[in-house]
């Protein structure tokens, strides 16, 4: 089967977030960036199905020049080539512009299956494969914890995960959009084989007029969302902060969990 | 219309879930906000009941689709309901609770109907037409503020807990069938089943005391000094997400939206960071203790008491003051 696989790549969240000057964003200079979690999943199903089926993976990433270190990535642990949305265009866009951009270039080829993570780490709208396969026109099913081929690779049997620990079952025919949830498989990591077959491997680049869009239809210029701003959390309540060493701040807290909240 | 505002209501058999109702509240607010007052919509199959039922809210109408094609929830069917309806009246904000239903179709109904799409909001401020919206980004690290721009409707989904349950304005509403054509609708996904996740469950909802562990404890076999902790408290040890997605711990100990909702009297979190589908799950618990290295995560904020600092110093201290003051 040949299946596109589509990431995005996102802040680590345990590096140490600043806000950029103009507020509306994140300071991304010195920022380090990871494959979006489920993504990572999305490509380890593909690639199973792909060996399992004798078929190869094609990755996809909208985003800036950076995106090119996670595609290469994606080749080095088995994807067959990679093509990159790269315009400065594309930036900045909701689920609705960011998918309208990934299905034009999805359909400039003919693929049997797309995966995509269920939700992005960084801005989380987790739309954007729903809206992939609406303009592709195919079944879709979000946050995907089982596929099984059936009939002949020309349907899936996709376990969907539901709130309090039940599973919809379900059976779609191919080609769909499964929009897969973080757990389902173990992701493998790159081999030095596959680093260095990877820098071989070849990534397109696509800008919107290669897509047939226009730029006004991409991007922040496509999108109705507008980030004005965004903020660390104002503290709750507070929690009281517990200070000094290991020992003596555990020593304090317990104390207080006796004698204060007495759940001891 | 410009000022018009839909909510759509989510049940299980003709229960009104929590968060629906939680979304009517955020709704009716809304309409308030923009002059005017909210509609309901209710999808499903022999629903009766559960309408009259949202009936007794202040409403300008509660439209109910019957058919049985919305028996089961599939995005096809509730898509092929909504669309057409959505599109002919032109609401300003159709309302949705964000659950994981929700998220499964609301994403293809905008793009299908060529609406905006403003996914899991916490709160709205402004007046009129102007108006910013707050939803978490990076994991719940940060809050964004959203504007909306452009022309047409917009549809809207609420977090859960964002908007008191118990702050729907009582009323009375007429009940009006919603006529939908879902011969054209092509089932797009065929349901098999549904099943349990876990197998050997272990019921975290009856423990008195959980400590619960995040991805912050670095490793399966990094776990020694959790399971001495909860040894010594008598706790139960619970999970977030990517422990169990590791294989650091079974599914079954999973706490959070996808997992176990627990309220404990006692929740110890360490190295959980606090995205909001783990808060869901455990911010009732009556006493809650962050552990965690970084002073900026979200989970202080729910926290009554916090360290910060590294967990594999932290918790082998605690367990040592907890043998010490049980004796
Ligand atoms: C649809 C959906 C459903 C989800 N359902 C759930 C769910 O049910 N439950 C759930 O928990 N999550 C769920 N998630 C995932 C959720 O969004 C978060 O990704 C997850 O909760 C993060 O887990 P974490 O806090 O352990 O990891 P991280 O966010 O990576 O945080 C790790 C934390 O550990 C701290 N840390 C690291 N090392 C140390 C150390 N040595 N000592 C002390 N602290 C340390 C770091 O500072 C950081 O705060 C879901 C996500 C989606 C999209």
């Amino acid at each position: 089967m040949k299946i596109a696989v589509c990431i995005k790549q996102v802040p680590n969240t345990e590096a140490r977030l600043r806000v950029r000057r103009d507020g509306r964003w994140l300071e991304e200079e010195d920022l380090p960036f990871i494959i979006n979690e489920s993504d990572e999943y999305a490509l380890e199903e593909g690639l199973r199905i792909a060996e399992k089926t004798g078929g190869e993976v094609v990755v996809f990433s909208l985003g800036p020049d950076r995106v090119r270190e996670a595609l290469r990535k994606a080749l080095a642990v088995g994807a067959a080539r990679a093509v990159h949305l790269a315009d400065p265009a594309f930036a900045g866009g909701d689920a609705l512009a960011t998918g309208r951009a990934l299905a034009a270039a999805l359909k400039r080829d003919s693929f049997d299956l797309v995966l995509t993570g269920s939700q992005s780490d960084d801005v989380g709208y987790g739309g954007t494969g729903s809206v992939v396969a609406g303009h592709l026109g195919w079944p879709h099913v979000w946050l995907v914890m089982g596929v099984e081929l059936e009939e002949g690779n020309r349907a899936a049997k996709v376990t969907r995960e539901m709130e309090s620990g039940v599973n919809e079952v379900s059976r779609v025919q191919l080609p769909a959009v499964l929009e897969i949830q973080a757990g389902l498989n173990h992701p493998r990591y790159a081999s030095l084989k596959g680093i260095m077959a990877a820098k071989k491997k070849e990534i397109a680049t696509a800008t919107p007029a290669d897509l047939g869009l226009d730029a006004a239809q991409v991007g922040e210029a496509g999108s109705r969302l507008e980030i004005v701003s965004v903020a660390f959390p104002a503290s709750g309540k507070g929690a009281q902060i517990l200070q000094g060493d290991a020992k003596a701040a555990a020593t304090a807290l317990v104390e207080k969990l006796q004698k204060e909240a007495r759940v001891l | 219309m410009a000022n018009e505002v839909w909510v759509v209501l989510q049940h299980r058999e003709g229960q009104i879930s929590r968060i629906s109702w939680e979304t009517v509240g955020a709704a009716q607010k809304l309409a308030a906000t923009l002059g005017s007052k909210a509609e309901a919509v209710l999808l499903g199959s022999g629903v009766g009941l559960a309408a009259a039922e949202v009936a007794k809210s202040d409403l300008a109408a509660v439209h109910v689709a019957d058919h049985d094609a919305l028996r089961a929830y599939t995005p096809g069917a509730y898509i092929g309901a909504l669309a057409s309806t959505i599109q002919s009246a032109a609401p300003a904000f159709v309302v949705f609770p964000h659950t994981y239903q929700t998220v499964d179709y609301m994403a293809r109904l905008a793009q299908a109907v060529g609406a905006g799409l403003l996914p899991q909001v916490t709160a709205f401020q402004g007046e009129g037409g102007d108006l910013l919206w707050t939803r978490p980004v990076m994991s719940g690290k940060l809050q964004a503020k959203v504007r909306v721009k452009g022309e047409g409707t917009v549809l809207v989904s609420v977090q859960s807990g964002a908007f008191p349950a118990d702050g729907v304005v009582r009323g009375e509403a007429p009940v009006k069938p919603l006529e939908v054509d879902l011969a054209a609708v092509k089932p797009d996904r065929e349901i098999l089943g549904y099943e349990e996740v876990g197998g050997d469950t272990v019921d975290l909802t009856k423990a008195e005391i959980i400590v619960a562990v995040g991805r912050g404890v670095g490793g399966a076999d990094k776990m020694a000094p959790v399971e001495a902790l909860a040894k010594a408290l008598g706790a139960e040890i619970g999970a977030s997400r990517p422990v169990i997605d590791n294989g650091w711990l079974p599914r079954d100990r999973q706490i959070g939206s996808s997992g176990q909702t627990v309220a404990p009297k006692l929740y110890v979190a360490a190295g959980i960071s606090g995205a909001i589908q783990h808060l869901v799950g455990m911010k009732g618990s009556s006493v809650i203790v962050a552990i965690n290295k970084d002073p900026g995560a979200p989970i202080f904020t729910v926290a009554d008491y916090g360290i910060v600092g590294d967990l594999h110093e932290v918790l082998p201290a605690l367990t040592e003051a907890v043998r010490a003051a049980k004796g």
